[in-house]
C-alpha cells in the first residue's frame, strides 16, 4: 500500500524557512501571499492486510521517528 | 574519573571532547560506536557535536534511535551522568532524556562565534565550580539551536531551576539580541529533573585553554571531576 506522510510545524511554532520563502515571493511580486509554511513529505510502501492496519502502523512510525510531536504535526494519506 | 564519548556517523567534535576530557580528567575517554549496544562502566558519557547521520529527517532524530541509545537511556534513568553538546543536545531532546526541541535558528543563519553565557544553576554536578550567575564566554557553531518547549514545559523548567545556561550579554543581561538562535527565554542549556543529564548548544570543550582564547569553560569539566 502506498502512503504519503506530510509533516508540518505546529501552528504557532515559528517557521523561519516559511518566512524566508514568503519574503522571496513578495520580492518576486507576489505581494498578496501570506501564511507561508514549509513542511516535509515522505512517501513509503507499507505491507499491510488492510487500511486500518496500515494506518496504525504509519501512526506508530510518525510517533516514534518521522515526526517530532513537540513541534510537528503529521498527516497520513493512503492510496491503493 | 572514567568517561566515554559516543561516536555517530557524522560526529565531528569528538576529538575536541576527547582532548578536553583527557586534559582535565587525566584519563582518555573510551570511544563508543553508535552501533554498539552496551556502554562500558563509566562515570560520564558524552554525546559530542557534529551532524549525526547527516542530520537527515531532523537534527539528532536518527542518532536518537541508534542501538547504543537504549543502554544510555536505561543507565541515565539509573543516574549515570550524560552530557550532550550541540548535536548531542539535539540527540538528548530527540530521545526524550531532555524535554523540548531544537529548531532552525530564527535568523536562518548558521552561527559560529563566541557568545556569553550566564550560569543560572550551580547546584549541579556539572556546574558546582562556577559562581552563581557567573558570565562566561563560550563558542557556538550551529544552525539549529533555537530551543523550543511548550508553555507548560517551559514553566516547569524555569520553576525547577533546570535552565542551567542562558545566553546573555557581557554584563549578564538576558536580552533577545544575546541569543544567537532565537531560543525561548535565551535558553542555552538545560538539565533533566534528576540533574544527571545536561544538554547545551555551545561548545565548552573549545574554551578550556589559553590557546582557545580563554579558559572560561574549564569549571564544567572540573565540576564533573569533583562529582566522580
Amino acid at each position: 500500500m502506498k502512503a504519503k506522510v506530510t509533516i508540518t510545524l505546529k501552528r504557532g511554532v515559528l517557521d523561519p524557512q516559511g518566512k524566508a520563502i514568503e519574503k522571496a515571493l513578495h520580492t518576486l511580486g507576489f505581494g498578496t501571499v501570506g501564511g507561508v509554511r514549509q513542511g516535509k513529505f515522505i512517501e513509503l510502501d507499507v505491507a499491510a492486510s488492510d487500511e486500518a492496519q496500515a494506518r496504525a502502523e504509519l501512526q506508530a512510525m510518525c510517533e516514534r521517528l518521522l515526526a517530532n510531536t513537540v513541534i510537528e504535526d503529521y498527516h497520513i494519506e493512503l492510496a491503493g | 574519573m572514567k568517561s566515554a564519548v559516543v561516536v555517530f556517523p557524522g560526529s565531528n567534535r569528538e576529538r575536541d571532547m576527547i582532548v578536553a576530557l583527557r586534559k582535565i580528567h587525566g584519563s582518555a575517554p573510551d570511544l563508543v560506536w553508535h552501533g554498539d549496544t552496551t556502554l562500558p562502566d563509566v562515570d560520564l558519557v558524552v554525546l559530542p557535536g557534529g551532524f549525526a547521520y547527516g542530520d537527515y529527517l531532523r537534527c539528532g532524530a536518527i542518532a536518537a534511535r541508534s542501538p547504543i541509545m537504549a543502554d544510555i537511556i536505561a543507565k541515565a534513568d539509573r543516574g549515570l551522568r550524560v552530557l550532550g553538546v550541540c548535536n548531542g543536545f539535539q540527540i538528548l531532546t530527540e530521545c526524550g532524556l531532555l524535554p523540548g526541541a531544537l529548531m532552525r535558528n530564527a535568523s536562518l543563519r548558521f552561527n559560529c562565534k563566541l557568545v556569553h553565557l550566564r550560569v543560572d544553576n550551580i547546584e549541579t554536578d556539572f556546574t558546582r565550580r562556577f559562581a552563581k550567575g557567573q558570565v562566561v564566554r563560550c563558542p557556538v557553531a550551529h544552525g539549529d539551536g533555537n530551543y523550543f518547549a511548550d508553555a507548560e514545559t517551559l514553566a516547569r523548567l524555569e520553576g525547577e531551576g533546570r535552565v542551567v545556561f542562558r545566553y546573555c550579554d557581557e554584563h549578564g543581561n538576558v536580552t533577545p539580541d544575546a541569543a544567537p538562535n532565537g531560543s525561548v527565554n535565551n535558553i542555552a542549556g538545560i538539565m533533566n529533573a534528576r540533574g544527571n543529564v545536561v544538554g547545551l548548544m555551545p561548545h565548552p570543550e573549545n574554551f578550556i585553554e589559553p590557546l582557545h582564547g580563554g579558559t572560561d569553560c574549564r569549571p564544567l569539566f572540573e565540576s564533573l571531576l569533583d562529582a566522580a
